[in-house]
């Protein structure tokens, strides 16, 4: 349980160095999702399942999807199935599989070792005192992030509305 | 078992955190540039997580939910102006939007 920090750590270290290096952008995001699921590791290891669990839900699932949508939008059209093509080539996913195999087989030593996180930091936080925390002393906080929440939706759906209308202006006044 | 020590979270996400901050400003393309940014925000929540597991008190992990809900709003506007650069200029180059107008 000791060294499943170090390894994670490991790995999200050199998932980030390759995501920085790499020169496709999708390569990067494979490589980005590897690095969130390392760091969702080791806030398991570090007793903190709740923060896990949610940055492999939010980070690693709703904003990296978000990332892979818009990719696919700049990208739509001119020679779509052969770059299809291309990105199933195996030099692209080898890596990222096999720093996903390492964490799948961190994963399988925890569950096998009875699932507690409790050897390798102090004392697990778990999901109830955060939950008390968030809706005791920081619910103004909470109410914060809904608020700013808001205002970036209104924001994406303002610039990405805007874009429709400022096409057509741009057009008449030229 | 030992612990492990706060220090090596600590270097963990500041190992994170310079690599994001070199894609900051290594790369030009703006997806990556979002995306480098992602690994920053990240890396806080680390040192928060961190720092929360060194005291074994909820406040980092708090913390840490804060950060995720600005990262989510901060990747929602920046991928919208990702869209607008892209439908203006047809590129995701940063340097294409240098010139301010007027």
């Amino acid at each position: 349980m000791f060294y499943v920090f170090y390894i994670s750590a490991v790995v999200a270290v050199a998932a980030t160095l390759l995501v920085v290096t790499r020169t496709h952008t999708v390569h990067a995001l494979l490589y980005l999702v590897v690095s969130l699921l390392a760091a969702a590791m080791v806030f398991f290891t570090l007793g903190a399942p709740l923060a896990a669990a949610l940055e492999v839900i939010v980070y690693a699932g709703a904003i990296l999807v978000l990332f892979v949508f818009i990719i696919m939008m700049l990208n739509l059209g001119r020679h779509a199935v052969e770059r299809e093509r291309a990105w199933l080539a195996p030099s692209a996913w080898a890596g990222p599989t096999a720093l996903c195999l390492i964490l799948l087989a961190e994963l399988f030593y925890v569950v096998a070792s009875g699932g507690g996180a409790e050897a390798a930091a102090g004392a697990t936080v778990g999901p109830k005192e955060v939950g008390q925390a968030l809706f005791g002393p920081y619910v103004l906080g909470v109410e914060l992030a809904g608020m700013l929440l808001l205002a970036g939706l209104v924001g994406a759906y303002h610039l990405g509305r805007r874009e429709a209308l400022g096409d057509s202006a741009g057009e008449g006044t030229q | 078992m030992t612990a492990i020590p706060m220090e090596h979270g600590l270097a963990l996400a500041a190992a994170l955190f310079v690599l994001g901050l070199v894609g900051v400003l290594a790369r030009r393309n703006i997806v990556f540039i979002l995306m480098s940014i992602e690994i920053m925000l990240n890396a806080a929540g680390v040192a928060f997580v961190a720092a929360g597991a060194r005291w074994a008190e909820a406040d980092g992990q708090v913390m840490f939910f804060f950060i995720l809900a600005t990262a989510a709003a901060e990747v929602a506007v920046g991928l919208a102006l990702v869209l607008q650069l892209y439908h203006r200029f047809h590129t995701v180059d940063a340097d294409a939007a240098s010139k301010m107008r007027g």
